[in-house]
């Protein structure tokens, strides 16, 4: 399962009133590490599947959110529980590495 | 095992294995999980590569330089080394994955990682208003003040990129000469979104959620001003990524990895190194390609003088 796009209309739905713990991908088509980082959270997406929810967001179509979340590098992973942001990692790294970053929502 | 393997996928990466590939070596090129292609991969025009009159598109060069790889053999892997042994006839490289590979050569060619100013805020403010890629982060300084640190040819193509987004550019320098060269300095004071602040270094980095300012101190007078502004680009220069082999190979005092004379010999038989990562001086996308030409020819005489049982382990690629 890859991660799938969210939009300001679905956001809501998806990510602030989501049940389960969601990661939200900031990204722009542009951004180099964003391209690359994008597999490893697919992956890390269908591993965790039952755990964590990964969408992503175009932050050049919906630069109000990204705003709104004060984002001003990406990639800027976001994790959301209850509709607020409780961890931020920012920039593409490893799959180990995200992974040890992400571990409190992973296990 | 492999006769070679070659650690890195910027151009010294790539033309290495373009030329080992082409010497029938079969080459396995470890290209990263995240940062292949290297540094070209976040910059736009690249105007000095030869053989480009009209400027080529950084990422584009390097997918054209893996194409040229691979064209001849060379097979890619996305993914991290995270242990090397380097002594002994085989070496041996661990990837992230856990995947074990041998070889008989190996090219080190990971190239250089961005310097930090070293400033305590520094860390904290990353990614709030802290940033090291221009082409990724300008996009959100639309119609802000920002500056751009460092007096290089780095800097001054961030500076001019950003002033696309930004209302203004401080390009913010210690000294009161630049080190860019002669037409990235002209391209940058002809552009009047644009303004130097020389003699100036940065001691301080302002801002509780998001960068606000810098503090700044006049290397003259000693003088110490705060700049208000919403974001600080870091362009100051690269350092040798040698964190894998701090122990392994002979280091120069400027931290890049020894090498014999005009090779790429390093301390270790067998063990070439290639661009960025030896060199602290040119670091030019060319100069790296040049140097990954001469460690793949280096490493390609080492093999020829291996003994036939050695050379026949190695005869076909396989896992370890």
């Amino acid at each position: 399962m890859s991660a799938r796009a969210v939009t300001d209309v679905t956001f809501d739905q998806e990510v602030i009133n989501n049940e389960k713990t969601v990661l939200v991908d900031f990204w722009a088509e542009w951004c180099g590490p964003c391209r690359a980082v994008s597999p490893i959270l697919d992956q890390i997406a269908s591993e965790n599947a039952d755990k964590l929810d990964i969408v992503k967001l175009n932050v050049d179509d919906f630069p109000a959110l990204a705003a709104k979340y004060q984002i001003t590098s990406i990639p800027a992973m976001k994790v959301f529980q209850k509709g607020e942001v409780v961890k931020t990692v920012i920039g593409a790294k490893p799959k180990v590495a995200l992974e040890k970053d992400l571990a409190a929502y992973l296990a | 095992m492999r006769q070679i393997i070659i650690i890195g996928s910027g151009p010294a990466g790539f033309t290495a294995a373009i030329y080992a590939a082409r010497a029938n070596l079969k080459p396995l090129l470890i290209a990263s999980s995240v940062e292949a292609g290297g540094e070209l991969m976040n910059t736009t025009e690249v105007e000095n590569y030869p053989g480009f009159p009209d400027g080529i598109q950084g990422p584009e060069l390097m997918s054209k330089m893996q194409e040229q790889a691979e064209r001849f053999g060379t097979e890619v892997v996305y993914d991290d080394v995270t242990e090397l042994e380097l002594s002994g006839d085989t070496k041996t490289i661990t990837l992230g994955s856990g995947e074990k590979h041998e070889a008989l050569s190996v090219i080190f060619a990971t190239g250089s990682a961005y310097r930090k100013l070293g400033l305590d805020d520094e860390e904290r403010l990353s990614g709030r208003g802290v940033s090291w890629c221009a082409t990724c982060d300008g996009f959100f300084f639309k119609e802000k003040t920002i500056a751009v640190i460092g007096g290089g040819d780095s800097a001054m193509e961030e500076a001019t990129f950003l002033t696309r987004f930004a209302s203004k550019v401080y390009v913010v320098h210690r000294k009161d000469t630049l080190r860019a060269s002669k037409i990235m300095q002209e391209r940058a004071f002809a552009n009047p979104k644009i303004e130097f602040l020389w003699n100036s270094q940065v001691v301080g980095i302002t801002g509780t959620d998001a960068v606000d300012g810098l503090v700044l101190r006049n290397t003259v007078s000693g003088d110490e001003t705060l700049l208000p502004l919403g974001g600080i680009f870091v362009a100051i220069g690269n350092d040798p990524r040698t964190h894998l082999v701090h122990t392994k190979l002979d280091l120069t005092p400027e931290g890049t990895i020894a090498v014999a004379g005009r090779s790429s010999k390093t301390s270790q038989t067998g063990v070439f190194a290639a661009g960025d990562v030896i060199d602290p001086t040119y670091r030019q996308a060319v100069t790296a390609a040049a140097s990954g030409t001469v460690a793949a020819l280096d490493a390609e005489h080492y093999l020829a003088s291996l003994p036939e049982n050695l050379l026949a382990s190695a005869g076909e690629p396989a896992l370890a």
